[in-house]
C-alpha cells in the first residue's frame, strides 16, 4: 500500500545489523541479531512444522532451552517471544510425555483428595522449585503444586492461569509431575465448582428455551433492510460504561 | 528503563502531556463523536485496504466462477490439488468413522465433544497439535446477551449493523440466540469466566455493541476456552479419536454426490490417509497468513485456507470471501511482535488512540473495518503517524489511561498476557502506551451454511472462522468465540444426526478431475498447490541453494 511499509511476517533488519553466532542443536549458524530464536530458525532455513504455532506467545508449542556457550547456566521460553543472544545454544522440545488422568469434572469436588486420588505424583514435590524456574510465563508453578496438595484449588487455579501448556516444567520435575495438567484440573473445577454460578445466565437460558426473544427475533429476520437499518440507529440506546454504579436501565425495554 | 528508544520517547513526551485531560473527559462521560454511517462510509471507501484497487481479481474455475476475489486467496483457488486421484485405491479406506472433524480448533473440538456426545465415533483430524488454532488467540472476550438490560435482539442489531446488514439474519438469530446457552455451557465446564463473588458475569462493551456483553477471562479468554474443550476432548478417547499433524488435503464424496470423508496427508511421514465417514465437519478455520497486500496478521501459523480451497474444489459456493477483516490495533512496535493482535479490550477499558502529536482522532470503539481505516487515513493522507526505528508507521494506544480510570494494577489484572508480552521487551504497558497499525485478522466470509451448519453438499457441515454468512463483510468482536461455540455444536449434532441415517458406499475424487479440467480449459497454467497447509518462510538466498529440495505448494 502507498506510503506505508509492509512486509508480510519477514522482520525488517536494519542495514548494519550485527550478525551473531547462535547454534542450533550444536550447529553453528550466524544470524541479525535482532531475531526472535523462532525467525532465526526460519531465517537459516528451516521450515517449522513442529515447535510452532500461534508465533505470538500463548500456545505452548516453541519451548525452548538453551545456554550460552561457556557457562553452564540453563535458560528457558518461548522460541516465538525470545530474542536471539550471542553464543546461545538452543533446542526445541516441541512435545514431551505427559500424564493425564480421564475424569468427569460433574463428579468431582474441590478437594485436596481429588487432586490426590487423579494425581497422586503431587505429593511426591521436593520442593526443588526447578519447575517455576523453567515457566516461560513466570508462573509460580511450584506454588501451584503445593496449592493442590494442600486442597486450595482456587488458589492453584489463580497461580496457574497464565499457563500455555507448553510442558517445560514437566521436563524438568524430578518427582515426574505433569504440573500443567494439575494445574487445569484445579482450574475446571474452580470454574465449575467453586466459583458460584451466574444466576442471571441461567435465567436467560430459560427465557431463551423458553422461546421468550424467538418472536423478536423473527421481526428482525423479516424486516426490510431499511426498517433494519432505522432500527440500528434509533433503537440501540449505548449503555454508559460506569452502568453498574448507576444502576443504568435503558428507556425502551419491549425487546428485553 | 524504557524499551522505546529516544526517537519514539519524544511522541511519548506529547501523549503524556495529553493524557490526565483526557482522563478527566472519560471520567464525565464525554467521548471522541463517533462517525456518522455516511462519514463511516466514505473512510471505508478511501482508506480500508478491501476497497482500494488492485488488492482483488476473477477466478475463473469452481462454483464461484466469475467472482472477486482478493489476489491471495484467487491465487490459491486456481491451483492443483496437492494428489493425482488416480494414485488412490478408495475401495480401501484406511480408517472408518461416523464423523469426521477436520480442524482441532474450539469449532472442531466442540463438535466433536457434541457429536461424541450424541453416540458418534468421531475422528478429529488437525494439521499440527490439536488446539493449534486461532482460538487460543482470541484475547478480549465473547458475546451473549445475558444481561438483564440486553437481549438477543440488541445482539442482532448490533452484529448486522457491524456487519453492514449483510449477514444471513437466520444464522445471526442462531448466533445470538445460542449465544447464552453456550456460555452456560462452557460454565458448566469449568472455564474461568471473570466473574464478581456472587457469580455475576463480569462484562464489558467491545466495538458496535450497545450494551455491555463481553464476558473474559482476563485477556487470555480464547486460550482458556481452548484448554478446556480440548481437556474435555482427552476425557473421551473411546469416542473421539484425535490425529494431529494430519491435514486433508481433498475431501471425498459418494456415488450420490454425498460428502463421505476425506483424504488426509501425515506432515511428519508425508504418507495419505483415506479416511470414510458417513459425514464431515469442516473447521479449518481462516487465511490470516496468506499476509493480504503485504499485511502482517495476529493468526496462527495453520491459518491458510486450506478449508476454503477443499470446500470449493467439492462444488461449495463462498459468500463474502472478498472481505478481509483487520484489526485495528496491531503491534508496530518492538519489530519482534509486529503483527500480533492487541486486543479491542484495551479499548474497552478506556484507553484511546492518538496521533504522534497526543491527539485523538477517532472514537476507539467503531466497528473494526471504520476504525482500521481511520487509522491508516491518519498515517497516510494526515500523516500524523508516528516513524518506527525500522520505518513502519502507527498510532498510539494509551493503555496508561486504565489504571487512571479503573484503578492502579487494573492493567496487569485484565491484560496479564499483553503486559508480559512487553514487558519482555522493556515496555511497561500500565506506564507507557503501545504503538499499533492494523493488521490482518480474520476471514469475514467462507463456506455457504445454513443456520444447523449444513453446506450444500449433503453430509458436509461447517463451523467456525470457515464459514461464511454469519458476520456479513466485518465481524464485531466477541463474535468469532461465539460463533465456533455455537456452530461447532450445531455442526456436530446435526452431523451426527445424519451420520445415524446414512451410509455412504463408493468413494470418488471426480471433482477433483473434474476442476482440474476445469482448470485446463480455463487456459490455467500454473504450477501452484494448494492446500497450501503451511506459509512459506523460507528466504530466496537460502532456497537457491536448496538444488535437491522440491517445493510442493509452499511445503518442502
Amino acid at each position: 500500500m502507498k506510503g506505508i511499509l509492509l512486509t508480510g511476517d519477514k522482520p525488517i533488519i536494519p542495514e548494519g545489523t550485527k550478525m551473531v553466532p547462535v547454534f542450533i542443536m550444536g550447529k553453528k549458524y550466524l544470524v541479525p541479531e535482532t531475531l526472535t530464536i523462532q525467525k532465526a530458525l526460519e531465517y537459516v532455513g528451516y521450515q517449522l512444522i513442529r515447535g510452532c504455532g500461534c508465533r505470538g506467545g500463548i500456545c505452548g508449542a516453541c519451548a525452548t532451552v538453551y545456554r550460552i556457550m561457556g557457562e553452564h547456566k540453563l535458560y528457558f521460553g518461548l522460541a516465538c517471544q525470545t530474542v536471539i543472544k550471542e553464543n546461545m545454544v538452543l533446542t526445541q522440545i516441541p512435545f514431551y510425555p505427559y500424564k493425564r488422568k480421564i475424569h468427569d469434572i460433574d463428579n468431582l469436588e474441590p478437594t485436596a483428595e481429588t487432586m490426590a486420588k487423579i494425581y497422586p505424583e503431587i505429593m511426591k514435590c521436593v520442593g526443588c522449585n526447578t519447575c517455576t524456574r523453567a515457566c516461560p510465563m513466570d508462573i509460580k508453578v511450584m506454588d501451584y503444586i503445593n496449592a493442590a496438595i494442600r486442597g486450595d484449588i482456587e488458589k492453584c487455579a489463580k497461580l496457574s492461569l497464565d499457563c500455555i501448556m507448553c510442558g517445560l516444567c514437566t521436563s524438568r520435575c524430578p518427582a515426574q509431575i505433569t504440573h500443567y495438567n494439575v494445574g487445569i484440573l484445579a482450574r475446571r473445577l474452580t470454574g465449575a465448582k467453586i466459583f458460584k454460578r451466574a444466576d442471571h445466565l441461567k435465567v436467560r437460558v430459560q427465557e431463551i428455551q423458553s422461546g421468550k426473544f424467538d418472536p423478536f427475533l423473527k421481526e428482525l429476520i423479516e424486516v426490510n433492510e431499511e426498517e433494519l437499518r432505522r432500527r440500528y440507529v434509533e433503537e440501540r440506546e449505548w449503555e454508559p460504561l460506569d452502568s453498574k454504579e448507576k444502576g443504568w436501565k435503558p428507556q425502551d425495554q419491549r425487546y428485553l | 528503563m524504557s524499551g522505546y528508544p529516544e526517537s519514539l520517547r519524544e511522541s511519548i513526551k506529547l501523549v503524556e502531556k495529553t493524557r490526565s485531560e483526557r482522563v478527566e473527559k472519560a471520567k464525565r462521560g464525554e467521548i471522541f463523536k463517533p462517525l456518522t454511517m455516511e462519514q463511516r462510509k466514505e473512510v471505508l471507501s478511501k482508506f480500508h485496504p478491501d476497497y482500494m484497487e488492485g488488492t482483488k481479481r476473477v477466478v475463473n474455475v469452481g462454483p464461484d466462477k466469475g467472482e472477486l476475489f482478493p489476489n491471495e486467496l484467487a491465487d490459491l483457488l486456481e491451483a492443483h490439488s496437492r494428489i493425482n486421484p488416480k494414485d488412490f485405491d478408495l475401495s480401501n479406506c484406511d480408517m472408518e468413522t461416523d464423523v469426521l472433524v477436520i480442524g482441532g480448533g474450539g469449532a472442531g473440538s466442540s463438535a466433536a465433544i457434541m457429536a461424541a456426545s450424541k453416540g458418534a465415533k468421531v475422528i478429529l483430524a488437525t494439521k499440527l497439535r490439536h488446539g493449534d488454532a486461532n482460538t487460543v488467540m482470541a484475547e478480549g472476550g465473547i458475546q451473549a446477551a445475558d444481561q438483564e438490560v440486553d437481549s438477543p435482539y440488541y445482539h442482532f442489531l448490533d452484529t448486522m449493523g457491524g456487519g453492514h446488514f449483510l449477514n444471513d439474519r437466520k444464522i445471526v438469530a442462531a448466533l445470538t440466540s445460542d449465544a447464552p446457552i453456550v456460555v452456560s455451557w462452557l460454565e458448566k465446564l469449568g472455564m474461568m469466566f471473570d466473574k464478581y463473588p456472587d457469580g455475576r458475569m463480569k462484562v464489558r462493551h467491545g466495538g458496535g455493541t450497545c450494551r455491555k456483553r463481553m464476558h473474559s477471562c482476563g485477556d487470555m479468554t480464547g486460550s482458556e476456552i481452548m484448554r478446556v474443550l480440548r481437556d474435555e476432548v482427552r476425557n473421551h478417547p473411546d469416542k473421539i479419536e484425535v490425529l494431529e499433524f494430519s491435514p486433508a488435503v481433498e475431501l471425498l464424496l459418494d456415488e450420490n454426490g454425498r460428502c463421505a470423508g476425506a483424504i488426509l496427508y501425515n506432515l511428519e511421514t508425508e504418507e495419505y490417509i483415506v479416511v470414510k465417514a458417513k459425514a464431515v465437519i469442516m473447521a479449518t478455520g481462516g487465511f490470516g497468513r496468506l499476509h493480504f497486500n503485504g499485511f502482517p496478521c495476529t493468526n496462527h501459523y495453520g491459518a491458510t485456507a486450506d478449508g476454503i480451497v477443499m470446500a470449493y474444489r467439492a462444488g461449495i459456493k463462498l459468500r463474502f470471501m472478498d472481505s478481509v477483516q483487520y484489526h485495528p490495533t496491531g503491534v508496530v512496535f518492538p519489530e519482534q511482535n509486529v503483527g500480533l493482535l492487541i486486543t479491542e479490550k484495551v479499548r474497552g477499558l478506556g484507553a484511546t488512540l492518538l496521533n504522534k502529536y497526543g491527539q485523538e482522532f477517532v472514537f476507539p470503539l467503531e466497528p473494526r473495518d471504520v476504525e482500521s481505516a481511520c487509522i491508516i487515513r491518519e498515517c497516510t493522507e494526515r500523516g500524523n503517524g508516528v516513524v518506527t526505528p525500522t520505518g513502519r508507521l502507527g498510532v498510539w494506544l494509551d493503555s496508561p489511561m486504565i489504571d487512571m480510570l479503573e484503578g492502579e494494577g487494573t492493567v496487569k489484572r485484565e491484560l496479564p498476557a499483553k503486559y508480559i508480552q512487553f514487558i519482555r521487551h522493556g515496555i511497561d504497558i500500565s506506564k507507557e502506551p503501545m504503538l499499533i497499525f492494523p493488521t490482518v485478522h480474520y476471514q469475514n466470509g467462507g463456506l455457504w451454511m445454513d443456520e444447523n451448519a449444513k453446506t450444500q453438499i449433503e453430509g458436509l457441515y461447517s463451523a467456525g472462522e470457515v464459514s461464511g454468512g454469519v458476520h456479513g463483510r466485518n465481524r464485531l468482536m466477541g463474535n468469532s468465540l461465539l460463533d465456533i461455540l455455537v456452530f461447532g455444536r450445531r455442526a456436530g449434532i446435526h452431523a451426527a444426526e445424519y451420520a445415524a441415517t446414512y451410509n455412504p458406499k463408493k468413494l470418488t475424487l471426480d471433482h477433483v478431475v473434474k476442476y482440474e479440467e476445469e482448470l485446463d480449459q480455463a487456459g490455467i497454467k500454473t504450477d501452484r498447490i494448494a492446500p497450501m497447509l503451511l506459509p512459506d518462510y523460507i528466504r530466496e538466498e537460502v532456497k537457491k541453494k536448496e538444488k535437491t529440495s522440491h517445493y510442493f505448494g509452499t511445503l518442502r
